[in-house]
């Protein structure tokens, strides 16, 4: 008594090939595009920014990759985390300055 | 070395290494033509091993538990360096915590009162981020979920707590030594599953706990349920520890004898 | 389309590395390291893709459906969130260097001496 018998319905998730192409490219370029964009902008705060579109896109790119577990990770990681610990250390780094 | 030689010397470096890798890549089968063996055989032996129809999650806490163990210390090593690192030096003194008004604002450091909307919006969202993340912490072997990202989840709860309030709110709902209470039990957890099975005669983390009868139920697939929830307590208290340490720093610490 | 991803991974790896070496910020340092690190993910779930296949989650679907490599991405999933801790040990660091030196510039913390 295999337990596969008991799963729900078939739904079909796949989409057509030509499609999934156009759609990955379309990331991959958009992805390539705000690693530039994270490197060039050199005050920080503003690349912090940059950091946080940049993990947007890493996610939606994971998702086209059929990735949804990697996706959830890296929004949460990217969009949060990241940027707080940065605008903390930068504010703290900015209050000795003055 | 001026700035503009490294440049040169940089960009002389990674034109060779772009040139071996594409020349390499050449050579492989290509995106999309997979063809490797063990991602066919997991998929195709998982569900009926485990009962667990998240195959991700299965592959990390029970076929390569050993690995997430690993790295689920990296997290502990790295917060405790967190800790470390930012410990109090000897000329600094702690500034009084009550409320972050309390001498007054150093020269050029005015920090403006946080507006409404946002204590509004991180006040009404703080209940709805916990219950996603512990639901995403103990829903590993159904969904795209697991303990490393509801515990990041369950973080960003408390860092919304700060958002809404002040940083005295903070530090009463998630103190320090409790913090490190919880991220000890959620690492001594997951090793202590592992050695629990030492301790009845079978291979270290092997999954001991009964199957359960349904693929995919919150109950089923044994101590994959229960690696997933500790590992949630542990990546969750981690980023506390860390954001709490940078919240410190920047806001408490002021230079000067004490 | 047979190999643009992983061109895509060299460009990120070089655009990150070139943000590491003309640097004069410790801490947009920092940020181009976590974009070196990223080039890595997007490596890992490029080699394990599969064209028409569908996410490994036998929740809804039946058993054998083909599905992408599971392996690499429960690699890629903890890499993600041990990324964020190390680079917090990076700031930490950076944080108190600059307590000590005064400086953020790393062309200039290498020639000071304790």
């Amino acid at each position: 008594m295999t337990p596969g018998h008991l799963l729900a319905v078939v739904t079909p998730y796949t989409v057509p090939t030509g499609l999934m192409d156009v759609l990955q490219v379309t990331v991959l370029v958009l992805v390539a595009a705000a690693a530039t964009m994270v490197v060039v902008i050199r005050v920080p705060v503003r690349q912090v920014i940059a950091l946080s579109v940049y993990g947007i896109a890493l996610a939606v790119l994971f998702l086209v990759f059929q990735a949804p577990d990697v996706t959830l990770s890296e929004l949460t990681v990217g969009a949060v985390v990241l940027p707080i610990m940065f605008l903390l250390a930068l504010a703290k780094v900015r209050g000795r300055e003055k | 070395m001026t700035p503009g030689q490294r440049r040169w010397i940089f960009l002389a470096a990674i034109a060779g290494l772009a040139a071996f890798y594409l020349w390499g890549l050449v050579g492989l089968p290509g995106f999309g033509n997979y063809p490797g063996p063990y991602g066919d055989v997991i998929n195709r032996i998982a569900v009926a091993q485990t009962n667990a129809t998240g195959v991700v999650s299965a592959v990390n806490f029970e076929y390569r538990g050993f690995d997430t163990v690993g790295e689920e210390f990296i997290l502990f090593v790295a917060a405790t360096g967190v800790a470390v690192v930012l410990r109090h030096l000897r000329n600094e003194r702690e500034r009084n915590a009550d409320g972050e008004t309390g001498d007054a604002p150093d020269e050029g450091q005015r920090v403006p009162e946080t507006s409404s909307a946002i204590r509004m919006v991180a006040l009404i969202m703080t209940g709805p981020t916990i219950v996603v993340g512990w639901w995403l912490a103990s829903h590993a072997q159904t969904d795209p979920s697991g303990g490393f990202q509801g515990g990041v989840v369950l973080a960003t709860a408390f860092i919304l707590i700060y958002l809404a309030g002040q940083f005295l709110a903070f530090q009463r709902v998630s103190p320090t030594d409790v913090t490190d209470a919880v991220e000890a039990i959620g690492a001594g957890g997951f090793a202590a599953v592992g050695v629990t099975a030492v301790a009845m005669g079978l291979p270290y983390l092997t999954n001991f706990l009964g199957l359960g009868i349904t693929p995919g139920a919150v109950s089923s697939s044994g101590t994959i349920a229960l690696i997933s929830f500790f590992v949630g307590l542990e990546v969750g208290a981690a980023f506390i520890l860390i954001v709490g340490e940078l919240l410190d720093q920047t806001l408490l610490l002021r230079e000067g004898s004490g | 389309m047979q190999y643009f991803p992983f061109v895509v991974v060299v460009w990120i790896l070089g655009v990150g590395l070139y943000g590491i070496v003309t640097s004069r910020h410790l801490v947009h340092l920092i940020m181009c390291l976590i974009v070196v690190q990223s080039s890595t993910y997007v490596l890992l779930l490029g080699v394990g893709y599969k064209t028409g296949a569908v996410a490994p989650y036998f929740f809804d679907i039946p058993n054998h459906t083909p599905a992408v490599d599971p392996v690499v991405q429960a690699l890629a999933l903890t890499d993600v969130v041990v990324e964020a801790a190390v680079s917090a040990l990076l700031l930490a660091i950076a944080v108190q260097a600059h307590k000590r030196f005064g400086t953020l510039d790393p062309q200039e913390l290498v020639e000071l001496r304790g």
